[in-house]
C-alpha cells in the first residue's frame, strides 16, 4: 500500500484545494496518469500518479479546501504489503520547472474566481474612518485591485512585464487585468529586464505612467541602471524638466528554498538613492493604499512586495478609494519597553515576537516603516523616546542596511533617551542557502527578535 | 516582410532647393562654430568635466532634422550639442549649461551630457552608453499608445551598437511596430577602439536583420543623402510599419572627448576626411556650383553665425552660477 500525498506546486505553497478527482476507488492507474486537479490561489494544476496500482481509498473529498501539503489524499494498492511510508511525494505535479529559475506556478487554465470576502467587522485602526466596514482580502488581490482602480481612473496608467497579461501574472497579481483593459494597457514583454525597464522609463519621460512589474526584484539587477541613472536622476539633471512617474514593482526578498540568486532583499539598495521613493508594505490595506498612492505619485517609485505575503488574508477598509500616504510609518502595536522597527514580511515576525514577549512581561512597540524612502524618522524617534530601547528587524543583510540607518538616526536624534545600544536583527552575512536548515538559520526569526529584545532590555 | 539590409545605391540623385541648401549650410555651420568655441572655453577652464564635440558629424543631425515634423522627438547620448542646436534649442541655453550656469537648459545641474527641452521635443542628452536606445524606444511606445502620429529619432554610436539593451530594444520595437528610427552615427571609433577591433560585423546597418528591422547605409557626410534616407525611414515608422535602422558613415575630427589626443588614428586619415569629405564644404560647393551663392554671401553667413556664437559664449560667462538653494531642488516633485 502507498499513500498519495498532497503535493506542493510551488516553493511557497502550503495548502490548496482538491478541485477534482479523475479516479475513483477500484480504478487501476499507471504512472503519468492524471489523477486529480489541485487549485491554489495562483493556479490550477494536474496531479499525476508516480506509481502504478489500484486506488483503494480517496482520503480527501472532491472540493475540499485548504488541504495542507503532504496530507495523505489517497491510498494506492501497488502490490506491496508494507505499510505506507509518508515521505516525499507520491503524486507529482505535471509541472515543468520554469527555465532560468523562473517561478513554478503553471499556466492557470482557470483563473480563480473573485477573492474571498467576508468576515466583516468594524475598523479600530485610527487611519480608518469610524464606522467603516472591514473586509478580508489577500495581499495579492489588494495589489491587483489597486492597479485596476488606478487604471480605471487614469488612461495613462498601464502595466508591463513578463507574463502579466495572458498568463495573468507569474504570481497572479495581475489576474483579469488583460480582460478588463486589453493588450494595449496590459503588455506582455519578452524576458528582457534591462530593455523593458528602459522602455518604461522612456514612456514615463514622455508622459505616460507605467507600472513595470519585475517577476522578482532579483531579475531587476539587469535593469538597475535605468532605475537609478535614468529614472531617479533625470529630474535633477534636467533642472526639473523631465519627469518619470513610474512604479517598479514585484516580489522582493526570500521566498522559500529558492537559494541565493532568487532570495535577495533590495530594501537598502534602492533606499540609498535620492530621487527614488521606496515602499515595502506588510498587510493588504497598506499594499493597496500605498500602491494606489505610488501610481499617482509623480516620482519614480520602487515598490517592494513579498511573495510569502501574497496569499495572506488581512482586513481592509471597505471604502471606495483607499489611499495610504507615502512616507508615514505605522505603529502596529503599542508598548513601553522596547521599539521594534520592521517592514514587509518582518512586521509579521515582529508582531509575533511582541506577543511572546508580552507573556514574559515585556511590552514591545512595533513600528512598521512601510515607506523606506523617505523614512519616517519622527515616528521612530518618538517611539524610542518613550521606550528607550531599539531593535531593528530586516530580511536583508546587516551592513549598510535599513537597521543601520534607523539606528544611526535614533542615535543622532535620541541619544540621551537610549538605555541600551540599539540591536539589529538581519540575515546572516552570507548568500542565502538552499538547504532548509541553513536557510532558516540565515533569516531573521521570531526567536531571534525575542532574543534581541531581551538583550536590549537586559532580560536574557 | 524581412527587407534585406542595403548598401547605398552609389551616388544619390536627390535634389535640394536653394533655400534648403542655405538652411543646411547655416545649421551645420552653427554647430561647427559653436563646437569650436566650446572647445576654446574648455581650454580656458570655463567648461568642466566631460565635453564631447560633434565637429565633422554635422550633416547627420541637420539632415535628419529636415526629415521630421513638429512634435517628433529626438534622443541621443552624450555627444549631443549638435542635436540640440539642430532641434532648435538656443545656443545661449546650451552654452550656459556647458559653463554650469543658471540660465543653462538644466539650470547648471546637467552639463554637456545632460540637457533636455520638452518644448523642442529633445529628450537628452544621456551619459550611459546605450541607455538612450531603450528610452527612445519607450518614447516611441508612448507615441503608439497615444496614437499621436509622432516618431522618435533615437541616435547612438558605433560603440553603443555593441550594448545588449540595444538589441532588447530592437526586439520590442519590431515586435510592437513602434514608431522609432534608429540612427547609428558610425564615426568609426568607439572612444579609442576602431570598429574592426570591436565589432564582429562592421556593417552596422545589418544589425537589425534578425529583428526584421530593415537597415540602410548612408553617406553621413552628405546632408541631402541623410535627409532622403531619413524621410524614407521616418515615413515608414509614421505609417505604423515599425522601426528602421540607418547607419550613418561619418567621422569626428576631434578626439572622443577633450582629454583624448586621438593617437589611435593617423593625422593623414583625419586630414583626408577634412579635405575630401567635409560635410560643410560639400554644401558650400553645391551652393556655389549651382550659382545659388557667391563666396561673399557665404562669408556673410559665416560672420553672422560667429556673432551668434560669440554672444552665446558671453551669455554663458555672464550668467550666474546656480543659487545654492538649487542644491536640493528637482530631486523630487511635490506630490
Amino acid at each position: 500500500m502507498t499513500q498519495i500525498l498532497m503535493p506542493a506546486l510551488s516553493p511557497t505553497m502550503e495548502e490548496g484545494n482538491l478541485a477534482k478527482w479523475h479516479v475513483k476507488v477500484g480504478d487501476a492507474i499507471e504512472p503519468g496518469q492524471v489523477i486529480a486537479e489541485i487549485e491554489t490561489d495562483k493556479a490550477t494544476m494536474e496531479v499525476e500518479a508516480v506509481d502504478e496500482g489500484t486506488v483503494t481509498a480517496l482520503l480527501v473529498e472532491e472540493g475540499a479546501q485548504g488541504v495542507k501539503v503532504n496530507t495523505p489524499i489517497a491510498v494506492l494498492d501497488d502490490g506491496s504489503a508494507r505499510a505506507a511510508t509518508p515521505p516525499p511525494l507520491a503524486g507529482e505535479v505535471r509541472a515543468k520547472r520554469g527555465e532560468g529559475g523562473r517561478p513554478l506556478s503553471q499556466p492557470a487554465t482557470r483563473p480563480d474566481s473573485s477573492p474571498a470576502r467576508g468576515g466583516a467587522s468594524s475598523a479600530t485602526d485610527p487611519e480608518v474612518p469610524a464606522g467603516v466596514q472591514m473586509v478580508k482580502i489577500t495581499v495579492r488581490d489588494a495589489l491587483r485591485d489597486a492597479m485596476a482602480e488606478e487604471m480605471r481612473r487614469d488612461p495613462d496608467v498601464f502595466l508591463m512585464g513578463e507574463e502579466v497579461a495572458q498568463y495573468q501574472g507569474a504570481y497572479k497579481v495581475s489576474r483579469d487585468l488583460l480582460q478588463e483593459f486589453g493588450p494595449e494597457r496590459v503588455v506582455d514583454t519578452p524576458i528582457t529586464e534591462h530593455g523593458f525597464a528602459g522602455l518604461g522609463v522612456g514612456a514615463a519621460m514622455s508622459g505616460l505612467k507605467p507600472i513595470v512589474e519585475f517577476m522578482t526584484w532579483n531579475f531587476a539587477m539587469q535593469a538597475i541602471d535605468h532605475i537609478i541613472n535614468s529614472a531617479a536622476k533625470t529630474l535633477y539633471m534636467s533642472g526639473g524638466q523631465i519627469k518619470s512617474s513610474i512604479v517598479f514593482r514585484g516580489p522582493n526578498g526570500a521566498a522559500a528554498r529558492v537559494a541565493a540568486q532568487h532570495s535577495q532583499d533590495y530594501s537598502s539598495w534602492y533606499s540609498h538613492v535620492p530621487g527614488l521613493i521606496v515602499i515595502a508594505p506588510y498587510d493588504a490595506a497598506d499594499a493597496k493604499g500605498l500602491l494606489k498612492a505610488a501610481i499617482r505619485n509623480p516620482n519614480p517609485v520602487v515598490f517592494l512586495e513579498h511573495e510569502m505575503l501574497y496569499g495572506q488574508e488581512f482586513e481592509i477598509p471597505d471604502v471606495k478609494d483607499w489611499v495610504v500616504p507615502i512616507g508615514k510609518a505605522k505603529v502596529r502595536r503599542e508598548g513601553g519597553d522596547v521599539t521594534i522597527t520592521a517592514h514587509s514580511r518582518m512586521v509579521g515576525l515582529a508582531l509575533k515576537a511582541a506577543e511572546q514577549l508580552a507573556n514574559e512581561g515585556i511590552e514591545a512597540e512595533v513600528v512598521d516603516l512601510r515607506t523606506l524612502r523617505p523614512l519616517d524618522t519622527a515616528t521612530i524617534v518618538e517611539s524610542v523616546k518613550k521606550t528607550s530601547r531599539l531593535v531593528t528587524v530586516e530580511e536583508g543583510w546587516g551592513q549598510n542596511g535599513i537597521g543601520a540607518e534607523v539606528a544611526a538616526r535614533v542615535v543622532a536624534e535620541a541619544f540621551d533617551y537610549l538605555d541600551a545600544p540599539p540591536a539589529r536583527v538581519h540575515q546572516v552575512d552570507a548568500p542565502l542557502a538552499y538547504a532548509a536548515n541553513l536557510e532558516a538559520l540565515a533569516l531573521p526569526s521570531v526567536e531571534k527578535i525575542v532574543d534581541a529584545v531581551k538583550a536590549v532590555t537586559y532580560r536574557s | 516582410m524581412a527587407q534585406a539590409a542595403q548598401k547605398p545605391n552609389g551616388k544619390h540623385t536627390a535634389e535640394a532647393s536653394k533655400d534648403e541648401l542655405f538652411q543646411y549650410y547655416r545649421d551645420m555651420l552653427l554647430i561647427r562654430r559653436f563646437e569650436e568655441r566650446a572647445g576654446q572655453l574648455y581650454g580656458m577652464g570655463l567648461i568642466g568635466g566631460f565635453c564631447h564635440l560633434y565637429i565633422g558629424q554635422e550633416a547627420v543631425v541637420v539632415g535628419m532634422q529636415a526629415a521630421l515634423r513638429d512634435g517628433d522627438q529626438v534622443i541621443t547620448a552624450y555627444r549631443d550639442h549638435g542635436h540640440m542646436l539642430a532641434a532648435g534649442m538656443s545656443a545661449n541655453g546650451v552654452m550656459a549649461e556647458l559653463t554650469g550656469r543658471r540660465d543653462g537648459y538644466s539650470k547648471g545641474k546637467g552639463g554637456s551630457m545632460h540637457m533636455f527641452s520638452i518644448e523642442k521635443a529633445f529628450y537628452g542628452g544621456h551619459g550611459i552608453v546605450g541607455a538612450q536606445v531603450s528610452l527612445g524606444t519607450g518614447i516611441a511606445f508612448s507615441n503608439k499608445y497615444r496614437k499621436d502620429g509622432k516618431v522618435c529619432l533615437t541616435y547612438f554610436g558605433d560603440g553603443a551598437a555593441n550594448q545588449g539593451q540595444v538589441y532588447e530594444s530592437f526586439n520590442m520595437a519590431s515586435l510592437w511596430k513602434l514608431p522609432v528610427v534608429y540612427i547609428i552615427e558610425n564615426n568609426q571609433y568607439a572612444m579609442g577602439t576602431a570598429i574592426q577591433r570591436s565589432s564582429s560585423e562592421t556593417h552596422l546597418y545589418k544589425r537589425g536583420i534578425s529583428f526584421n528591422i530593415p537597415g540602410e547605409e548612408v553617406d553621413g557626410m552628405d546632408v541631402v543623402a541623410v535627409r532622403e534616407a531619413g524621410r524614407r525611414a521616418v515615413e515608414r515608422a509614421r505609417a505604423g510599419e515599425g522601426p528602421y535602422l540607418l547607419e550613418m558613415k561619418t567621422y569626428r575630427y576631434r578626439g572622443h572627448s577633450m582629454s583624448d589626443p586621438a593617437k589611435y588614428r593617423t593625422k593623414e586619415e583625419v586630414e583626408a576626411m577634412k579635405t575630401k569629405h567635409d560635410p560643410i564644404e560639400h554644401v558650400k560647393k553645391l551652393l556655389i556650383d549651382a550659382g545659388y551663392a557667391s563666396e561673399e554671401e557665404l562669408k556673410n553667413i559665416d560672420r553672422d553665425i560667429r556673432a551668434v556664437v560669440t554672444d552665446s559664449a558671453e551669455f554663458a560667462q555672464k550668467s550666474p552660477e546656480p543659487d545654492p538653494s538649487e542644491l536640493l531642488t528637482d530631486v523630487y516633485i511635490e506630490a
